[in-house]
């Protein structure tokens, strides 16, 4: 009987397979305020782990029927596209979806020894809750089809991230205007955004992504898709982080609750990213005359000036987890540089770059939470002396470190190689020019870490040395995770980089402009 | 002067839009930024609601079904099919309905033939029985304001009630760390801790 009923559940599995891409989202949203109910924090984060685990063994199934060749469209009660919401899987969204739940499942793993420290008891089981819910936005976000299901779930994914990051209230109570500020600035990204697909739907009537750019195919030029266009660009620049936009980032990741500084550092701003080549080229055409002049005159110079200043600002951070994030606005500038060459190489360049810098930043954001946890580490100074007291963290620093520098032997190398190359295709040699420059500041922030964990002595308190808390096996194992695919995707970028290939091909029509 | 009447709910919308957007960034009182958020996305929800709204359009209510039929056999929009799905699934519920029931009409009208809008309309509308005639495509049967963007709107307005609830509930915490919901306090609070760690 009992075999019966294991047999008939495993093709009760199988029948539900086809709706994976539906099934990706709404798990993790209803598993959500289950967790909260659950309300003992320990049975609330092993639920969390379990749905995590899920949405990422469904986000599989999607990137295996990607891999194969196919793309996804799941209609949302089998209503039929122009009038209903379709969820649309291709080769770009595989990626992206794929690294957020795993990504998420890290977070979740690495996250229990420092929520158990971080957060008070009775709010943990919530933490859980909005951290599941902000999942399911992400995915949401990268999944759908439909322009304004992006900004319900970019808000939804948004909403649960202000309370995440105010979350770290405990640690440091800066935490709270950091999240004040996101919540104001993201706010009005989302709703420019709304704006922009409010006018959308006024010249086209419609909501359906293919649907809006099959009808913009010969009405690139009317003022109010003009409008839309620059809306749009400006609400998702500022979620995700575009360089004069950036300003609510570096607070946000420096105060939140370190597995939060993990999971948004590796995938909220990809998510956002994500959204903004969607609509640059799938929804707009990426050859009409305004686009092409915003990549050359406002795109790419803002993506070197990112990656220049905030390089420099990152160098010149006492605090660790602000130096990365302003890493991070330095990153997304060869991001969107890759994405303004407006060439299937070098969008191609810009995700998998997307890829590696989550696996890197979410490495390096990771180590220093072990690092707080262990010394109290806030500040670069206060590093020191980390090679010899916390030696497993300091060297999954160290070498994700040096894939952010793009040292070879690691993904930073292959992502900033292939960048390299397509601007050289391009006949961007300024933007090689300040590819090195910005890797030679990267060196420079990098290295005082490096620096200050190696050769400078531990401190110690007369002849005792120093106390470190251990780091718990659980959190450092994610971490050597991260480091190895770091290692891993240098000798073997074949999956992400013929996702990037793919997906560069399939958005920019096939042929190089 | 055309194009400035002609665009009014646009003028209104923007101005509502930047006056919003003004406050935002001008006070340093946290409360009163929300409040000019607020007004920011309500101009967004004026910009929706005015771009569904039909000139001498009803309010987006079914009013008859054998109007739909009509509609249906039309088939001008892409949507037609689905709306004859629609129609015949429910027709066989919505016969008994008083509306039809007392209205001298037969429940199926014959595919194409016109339709009395004046019948078939419910008598608590006066503005669209009293409007004049070339207002009605015959075949379309009734002019109604488009639904959708008042749906998106519904949606959008939840999402600004929860934004709005999550940033008052920090304005709260914030007040208790620091004692201040003004910016410039707070800025000074933070300036002197920092201050006092190193």
């Amino acid at each position: 009987m009992s075999l019966m009923s294991a047999i008939s559940s495993i093709s009760g599995l199988r029948d539900l397979l086809p709706h994976a891409a539906a099934l990706v989202v709404v798990i993790p949203l209803l598993a959500g305020p289950i967790a909260v109910i659950l309300a003992k924090a320990r049975l609330a984060w092993l639920w969390s782990v379990l749905v995590a685990a899920a949405a990422f063994g469904l986000s599989l199934v999607l990137l295996g029927t990607v891999l194969g060749g196919e793309t996804i469209t799941y209609e949302m009660g089998n209503w039929p596209a122009p009038l209903g919401i379709i969820y649309y899987v291709d080769s770009l969204n595989a990626l992206v979806i794929s690294l957020v739940s795993g990504m998420a499942l890290l977070a979740l793993l690495y996250g229990w020894p420092m929520v158990e420290r971080e957060i008070e008891p009775k709010k943990q089981a919530m933490f859980f809750g909005t951290f599941l819910i902000c999942l399911a936005g992400l995915i949401g976000v990268a999944i759908t089809g439909d322009a304004f299901n992006v900004f319900v779930f970019l808000e939804v994914s948004s909403i649960s991230t202000y309370v995440l990051v105010a979350m770290g209230a405990g640690q440091n109570r800066q935490a709270l205007t950091a999240s004040f500020n996101y919540l104001i600035l993201g706010t009005i990204g989302a709703t420019f955004f709304v704006i922009g697909v409010g006018l959308l739907y006024m010249a086209t009537g419609t909501l359906n992504m293919a649907d809006i750019s099959r009808l913009l195919a010969d009405g690139d030029n009317d003022r109010v898709v003009r409008a839309a266009f620059s809306f749009i660009v400006i609400g998702l620049g500022l979620k995700t982080a575009m360089f004069p936009l950036h300003t609510w980032l570096p607070n946000a990741y420096a105060f939140s609750p370190s597995m939060i500084g993990v999971f948004l550092a590796s995938t909220a701003t990809k998510v956002a990213f994500y959204t903004l080549i969607r609509f640059l080229f799938s929804v707009f055409h990426a050859g009409a005359p305004f686009e092409t002049a915003m990549f050359d005159y406002v795109l790419a110079p803002m993506a070197i000036t990112a990656m220049i200043v905030c390089s420099v600002q990152a160098s010149f951070q006492p605090d660790v987890r602000r130096l990365l994030a302003y890493s991070s606005v330095a990153q997304l500038g060869y991001m969107l540089l890759g994405l303004s060459m407006g060439t299937v190489a070098g969008l191609s360049a810009g995700l998998l770059h997307m890829f590696n810098h989550a696996l890197m930043k979410g490495a390096l954001f990771m180590a220093v939470g072990l690092a707080t946890l262990g010394l109290g580490v806030i500040q670069v100074s206060e590093m020191r002396g980390m090679g010899k007291t916390m030696p497993l963290t300091a060297a999954g620093l160290s070498i994700a470190g040096l894939s952010l520098m793009g040292v070879p032997l690691t993904a930073g190398f292959v992502s900033k190689y292939y960048l390299v190359i397509a601007a050289l295709e391009r006949g961007w040699w300024w933007a090689v020019a300040a590819i090195v420059v910005s890797s030679v500041l990267a060196i420079f922030y990098i290295g005082r870490m490096i620096e200050a964990m190696y050769l400078q002595k531990p401190p110690s308190h007369g002849d005792d040395p120093v106390i470190v808390v251990r780091s718990p096996i659980l959190a450092i194992v994610p971490l050597y995770i991260l480091v190895a695919a770091n290692i891993w995707f240098f000798f073997d970028p074949s999956v992400p980089k013929g996702l990037a290939d793919s997906a560069a091909t399939l958005l920019l029509g096939g042929g190089a402009p | 002067m055309d194009f400035v009447l002609g665009h009014f709910n646009y003028w209104v919308v923007i101005s509502l839009m930047m006056t919003g957007l003004y406050v935002v960034i001008s006070t340093g009182n946290l409360v009163k930024k929300l409040v000019g958020l607020g007004v920011f996305q309500t101009s967004v929800f004026q910009l929706y609601i005015t771009m569904g709204k039909v000139a001498g359009g009803q309010p987006p209510i079914l009013v008859n079904l054998p109007e739909l039929e009509a509609q249906a056999e039309a088939g001008a929009e892409h949507g037609a099919e689905l709306v004859a799905e629609i129609a015949t699934e429910h027709s066989a519920e919505i016969v008994p309905d008083p509306m039809i029931a007392s209205g001298d009409q037969p429940a199926e009208v014959p595919a194409g033939q016109p339709l009395d809008v004046e019948l078939s309309t419910p008598t608590d509308l006066p503005e669209v029985t009293s409007l004049p005639s070339e207002a009605f495509d015959p075949l379309m049967g009734v002019v109604y304001s488009n639904p959708l963007p008042h749906v998106l709107i519904l949606t959008a307005i939840v999402v600004g009630v929860a934004t709005l609830a999550v940033g008052l509930a920090l304005v709260v915490r914030i007040r208790e760390s620091y004692g201040s919901i003004e910016e410039t306090d707070i800025d000074e609070a933070e300036y002197k801790t920092a201050g006092q760690g190193s």
